[in-house]
């Protein structure tokens, strides 16, 4: 879809608010709606709108594999993470009052949250690169004997 | 220190496994994520010792995570049904940890074992947290964790074939799970709480509702789904045939036995005896559908030619011998249903283990491709004889502990009927069993295969594989202290909940 002017200009435009869109709702989670898990999907779309207009290879070079993999993991470990740094504390799991003498389940929530807008947004993304890159990355080598094909295939998923 | 380790051992139990899954996936590297693996495994059976032990003494363990009071926040709550179940778990993880590495290495790419280690990781905790939660929507979410896992590792099948059974396995799991879910939320309509002490309390005042009535079908159809009992089973046989060797082992030995834990942990500890079994017609409507999965499950697996889908077959009539133990709902009963239920996971488990031993050999798993195969692999043949003679239920072994106790507690009952078919049961899996034995034994080596070069399995797989019919022999022999833990666990649940 490179070539359609219009929808260029305009996704242009758009992701960079997108992006600021998913960390208002990020980190505004705890006292208004939204919260980890929306924001990682906003941010998500961010990147999926991007991969559509130009290209999944040009998304994968903009935020590559290895990086949502380490993503969706450090996610999980920055939430069950902060479980562990309160019982080193000398509190249960997730008893964030032990993080802060006051307002310590407010510094809870962020973090966790900032866990889980990670791996949802890494997942997300993971999950849209499995499926746009869906008969390439299986059979490399076919990929090389037939470059014709190649391009079929590009031309089916933009 | 020590004191606050053994405070915070309920939660760590499930945390270990949990936070060592996403620290695989970082690693990135097979042998890392084995060795992660191992660790979290073996800790997490210790930790798993160490609570039975507290749960003996004490009665019950509880837990309040985040330190938010029991019937507002999450509790979690060790008895000794619970502790039991999460012994069978968490031992059978870590002896699939040792069995893994070879096993592994042979079905799956090199640039994937570390997923593989990472899920089964994620299944653990799963399958922990079904059993160590007191919340029944914590229950569910558990649930969905090991289920989700289990999809994914099934797919990860040498043959094409496991991404099908996947996806089917994903379809009937979905149901069962969704169905789960509505259950708990009818109840918690009428209840307003999602703690399962505080469900047991309220639940009697209204008792006499259509939603509460509902609620109960929907749980009860949700988790016979997971457990894989007689008319919801057809996801199983596909699911453990094609999933990995040491997926099969470790699945069949701890996921459909974690569902009939959970199933009877609603029935029993929050809906109670007297509701589910005197007001609703619960106990002769699972008995007949055990007595139907008993026979259907054994001559199914008679006619299999797949030694992997044998067993599996078999695992749908063993399901049924669990669940008539536990559906008589008395203390003998329900006692008899519990010692079936480990004891047949460590049969099933050991029996995996060594047709997965068999097959890293052969590379096929079809009946006809174990021939002679008793003296190629002299131990691993052996393990398998052992195993299968529990399963049909030879004294000195744990599946003939588990048969008396089931056959004493429906003759106490008057259930003659549910007798007659336990013992034609058995005889049918004489059979099964036999076939593959005749296999082992009776046929001549083929000559023309290369790769039959004698040469047992790797150690790994040799020292898991034995220490599970260790065990089982070990129970057959004196099983006094297992009766005695699940008898108390059975007094608890029955006596409990009315």
């Amino acid at each position: 879809m490179r070539e359609h002017t219009v929808l260029r200009i305009v996704s242009q435009f758009v992701i960079a608010p997108i992006l600021l869109y998913a960390f208002y709702v990020q980190f505004h989670g705890e006292y208004s709606p939204g919260g980890g898990f929306q924001a990682g999907v906003i941010l998500a779309t961010a990147i999926i709108l991007y991969g559509l207009i130009f290209g999944v290879e040009a998304a994968r070079v903009a935020v590559p594999p290895t990086l949502l993999r380490i993503g969706a993991s450090l996610g999980l470990l920055i939430y069950g993470g902060t479980g562990v740094a309160t019982i080193l504390l000398g509190g249960n799991f997730l008893d964030y009052d032990r993080l802060a003498a006051h307002g310590g389940q407010y510094y809870g929530l962020i973090v966790i949250e900032l866990g889980v807008g990670i791996t949802v947004a890494s997942v997300m993304i993971a999950i849209f690169y499995v499926f746009a890159g869906r008969g390439r990355q299986n059979n490399p080598d076919e990929d090389e004997d037939h470059g014709q094909a190649d391009d079929y295939d590009a031309d089916d998923i933009t | 220190m020590i004191t606050a380790f053994f405070n915070q051992m309920p939660v760590l139990v499930v945390v270990v496994p949990l936070l060592a899954a996403p620290l695989c996936v970082l690693a990135h590297r097979a042998f890392a994520a084995w060795l992660l693996y191992v660790l979290a495994s073996w800790s997490a059976f210790g930790m798993a010792f160490l609570l039975f032990v507290q749960a003996k003494i004490a009665g019950q363990v509880s837990y309040a995570v985040g330190d938010w009071a029991p019937p507002f926040g999450i509790e979690l709550v060790i008895d000794t049904y619970s502790a039991l179940v999460l012994l069978l778990v968490t031992g059978v993880a870590a002896l699939t940890g040792i069995y893994a590495r070879k096993s592994i290495a042979s079905e799956i790419t090199i640039e994937r074992e570390y997923l593989v280690f990472a899920l089964m990781l994620l299944c653990l905790a799963g399958l922990i947290g079904i059993t160590v939660t007191g919340d029944a929507f914590n229950l569910f979410v558990f649930l969905e964790i090991s289920s989700l896992s289990s999809y994914a590792l099934i797919a990860m099948g040498p043959k094409r074939r496991a991404l099908l059974s996947s996806f089917q396995y994903l379809i009937m799991g979905t149901v069962g799970g969704t169905f789960l879910l509505i259950g708990i939320g009818l109840i918690f309509m009428m209840t307003g709480t999602l703690n399962m002490a505080d469900l047991a309390e309220r639940l009697p005042g209204v008792y006499d509702t259509r939603t509460v009535q509902a609620g109960l079908a929907f749980v009860v159809v949700g988790l016979s789904l997971k457990a894989a009992l007689m008319p919801a089973h057809i996801w199983l046989p596909n699911a453990y045939t094609y999933a990995p060797s040491t997926v099969s082992a470790f699945i069949a030995a701890t996921a459909t036995k974690v569902a009939v834990y959970a199933l009877f942990r609603f029935v029993f500890t929050i809906f109670g005896v007297g509701y589910a079994f005197g007001s609703l017609p619960l106990g002769t409507l699972l008995l007949t559908l055990a007595a139907i999965s008993m026979i259907a499950g054994s001559l199914a697996s008679i006619f299999q030619t797949d030694v992997k889908r044998l067993l599996a077959w078999s695992s749908v009539a063993q399901m049924g011998y669990i669940v008539a133990g536990f559906a008589l709902a008395s203390t003998a009963g329900v006692s008899a249903g519990l010692v079936h239920l480990l004891n047949h996971g460590i049969i099933k488990g050991a029996l995996f283990m060594a047709v997965g031993a068999m097959i890293w050999r052969v590379r096929a798993s079809s009946i006809n491709d174990l021939a002679g195969l008793g003296r190629a692999m002299p131990l691993t043949s052996a393990a398998f004889v052992v195993g299968g003679l529990s399963l049909i239920g030879v004294p000195a072994t744990a599946g003939f502990i588990s048969k008396w106790a089931l056959l004493s507690a429906l003759f106490e009952a008057g259930r003659y009927g549910v007798m007659a078919v336990l013992l034609v049961a058995s005889l049918l899996s004489i059979i099964y069993v036999g076939r593959v034995i005749e296999a082992l034994y009776f046929r001549p080596l083929p000559d023309d295969v290369s790769h039959h070069q004698h040469g047992e399995a790797p150690l790994g797989m040799q020292v898991a594989t034995w220490a599970l019919i260790a065990i089982n022999i070990a129970i057959g022999v004196h099983a006094t202290p297992e009766l005695e833990a699940t008898g108390r666990a059975a007094a608890l649940l029955v006596g409990g909940g009315t």
